[in-house]
């Protein structure tokens, strides 16, 4: 039987608000007068297990029980994308950083053809430089190596 | 008359020469990308929002204001055209609207709903002149435990009276307050959830959360939907609507922005609340029913009405009490503390030109709206044809520039990946992100304000009950929730 999604968000909320009194248990709780830094976290991560946790129970008395269709391959490209470009822009400049992330990102895309990717990859670039660069006079080199 | 009076200064104010120009950048750029299919007015915000960063503030918002119309308005073109809502309120501008182009009143159904909008805005923007200034000086006499009930009250609102699951609602507000928190406190100086990353120091930046959760994660929902097909262009010759139809219009636009003037005063609704309610009411009005869904004009002018005037006083919470109603609204307030200005009452007595001249830009933009976008529908109209596959990696590009340029540093950009990848599972979760991005905005100004208000009354938690104001938000906070969550019980 699929997971219920109510059942992996319910589940998904629990870790996390698990995870912020973990991490937060170091932080002084004060009193309610005076409130330390831990107070309100460890309140919202304790509501944020509750919630969870209704959630996550609910769904047990539901019958709509689907798989949820999740796209990863197409998350993942464009994951990448945006990685690429903040690994590439401070290292090598503007101009090459998109010239790596249009064809990454264009890879998220059904259907990928070379020729218009590489076209939609020199027009952009060109525009960025234009407006970005010449127009808005950021601090950015186009080339930086 | 002192509200003509500091009308006049605002008009003064968004009227120069510079103002005017970042008003038409603002509804131009607005509407171009909000007409895209698939980019809602949320998600373009998000992506022009970096645009204005190096504009003084009352340029920066006034640009801001008109990205917003514009967006709404290119929305509303997409809608009618393709029958592919950007964001739910245009939802219900499809029902009517496209049934409108099927039957070959493309034209007419544009322009009624560009007439219908900018109604409610000129009324909208008289209601904020009137209604303003009294609110702000009510807004005075909160103490910090008021304000804290009062954004208790939006956030719970936001939850449950978005579209979908309310206590998903609640669960994404209680996480939006967590991911707010991150960074080093105020009062004691000590970083949290910081994961010793010194980029986390100062918090994880607006435009981060915002681009990553909307815009990153609707470019991935959109590559997994076909492409969507652009029909019934060919009625867009003839734009004028007959005067029958625009007698039909009036009436239903005018009680269109009643419902949606109410809506968008109260914290939490909004745009999306309004558009259904008014297209609800005159069905119910009607007196041929059956007429809705095959193009009835009054079903495409009251909710286009409604929307525009929603969105219109969603500003007077967001002015002078500083909560915002909306996810739009949580994106001006970020603008609003990005340039430096604290949001709340204090702003319309110390930055009166800020104030007026936001609200009389924001008229001058309607009006913009109406005289840049009736001629150019066709412009907008080529635009539809362009397909996804070619768009998509330049919206990319800008939410990797809009992002490194807001610190010149790598870490924002891969931080809004991370956001890209948690807002895509939660929306495949079915849980609205919106209330989320309402949490992260106020919970340090909650955090803050709780923690002032225990102070006071010397750890005494019964103060939120005891102060009328607070007695009053608390109440309507806990009516809302009861009645939500026993309607909830009932529907499973």
């Amino acid at each position: 039987v699929p997971l219920h999604r109510d059942v992996i968000a319910g589940t998904l909320f629990v870790l996390i608000g698990a995870a912020a009194l973990i991490l937060g248990r170091r932080y002084p709780i004060g009193t309610a007068m005076h409130m330390g830094p831990g107070y309100f976290p460890a309140v919202l991560g304790t509501v944020l297990m509750l919630l969870g946790a209704w959630i996550g129970l609910r769904a047990f008395r539901r019958r709509d029980w689907t798989a949820v269709g999740w796209g990863w391959k197409p998350l993942a490209w464009i994951v990448a994308s945006m990685l690429s470009f903040g690994f590439v822009m401070p290292r090598f400049g503007l101009i090459p950083a998109l010239a790596l992330m249009f064809p990454l990102a264009a890879a998220a895309g059904r259907e990928f053809a070379f020729r218009e990717v590489l076209l939609i990859t020199v027009l952009m670039c060109v525009a960025a430089a234009g407006i970005f660069v010449y127009g808005l006079k950021l601090p950015y080199r186009l080339f930086a190596f | 008359m002192e509200m003509l009076e500091s009308l006049a200064l605002g008009f003064g104010v968004a009227a120069s020469a510079q103002n005017l120009i970042y008003c038409f950048a603002g509804v131009a750029l607005g509407t171009l990308i909000g007409v895209l299919p698939g980019i809602g007015p949320l998600t373009t915000i998000g992506l022009l929002f970096p645009l204005t960063f190096y504009l003084p503030p009352l340029p920066a918002l006034i640009m801001l204001a008109g990205i917003y119309y514009g967006a709404q308005y290119g929305g509303a073109i997409t809608s009618i055209l393709v029958n592919l809502p950007g964001e739910t309120a245009s939802a219900v501008t499809c029902l009517e609207g496209y049934a409108m182009a099927r039957g070959g009143r493309a034209g007419a159904a544009l322009a009624l709903a560009a007439l219908a909008s900018f109604l409610a805005g000129c009324l909208g923007t008289l209601l904020i002149a009137l209604a303003g200034p009294p609110l702000g000086e009510w807004a005075l006499a909160f103490g910090p435990a008021d304000y804290f009930s009062l954004m208790l009250m939006g956030l719970v609102g936001s939850a449950v009276l978005t579209q979908g699951d309310a206590v998903k609602g609640l669960a994404m507000v209680a996480l939006g307050l967590l991911i707010g928190l991150v960074g080093t406190d105020v009062n004691s100086g000590v970083p949290r959830y910081d994961f010793d990353i010194p980029e986390l120091f100062d918090g994880i930046g607006f435009t981060v959360l915002a681009v990553g959760l909307f815009a990153v994660a609707e470019i991935v929902t959109n590559l997994e939907r076909p492409q969507p097909h652009v029909g019934y262009t060919a009625a867009l010759r003839r734009i004028l609507p007959s005067a029958q139809e625009l007698q039909l219009a009036f009436w239903p636009a005018l009680r269109g922005t009643g419902v949606g003037a109410f809506f968008g005063l109260l914290p939490g609704t909004g745009p999306a609340l309004s558009s259904f309610a008014a297209y609800i009411l005159e069905k119910k009005l009607a007196r041929e029913p059956q007429r809705f869904g095959q193009g009835a004009v009054e079903g495409l002018t009251a909710p286009e009405a409604a929307n525009n005037a929603a969105a219109q006083t969603s500003f007077i919470p967001t002015l002078t009490l500083g909560i915002p109603g909306t996810a739009v609204m949580t994106l001006m307030l970020g603008a609003m503390v990005m340039q430096g200005i604290t949001p709340g009452p204090q702003v319309m007595s110390e930055k009166p030109e800020l104030f007026w001249g936001i609200v009389a830009s924001m008229w001058i933009g309607n009006l913009m709206l109406l005289v840049l976008n009736l001629p150019l529908v066709g412009v907008w109209v080529r635009l539809l044809r362009v397909p996804y596959r070619w768009l998509f990696p330049s919206v990319v590009m800008f939410c990797c520039i809009g992002n490194y340029a807001v610190n010149n540093n790598p870490v924002d950009v891969y931080l809004c990946a991370g956001f890209g990848v948690l807002g895509y599972v939660l929306v495949k979760l079915e849980c609205e992100p919106a209330p989320l991005l309402l949490g992260y905005v106020l919970g340090p100004l909650m955090e803050e304000y709780l923690r002032r208000a225990m102070l006071l009354s010397r750890g005494d938690p019964s103060v939120f009950f005891t102060r009328p104001i607070s007695l009053a938000f608390m109440l309507v906070t806990v009516v809302v929730l009861v009645l939500v969550l026993k309607g909830f019980r009932a529907r499973t």
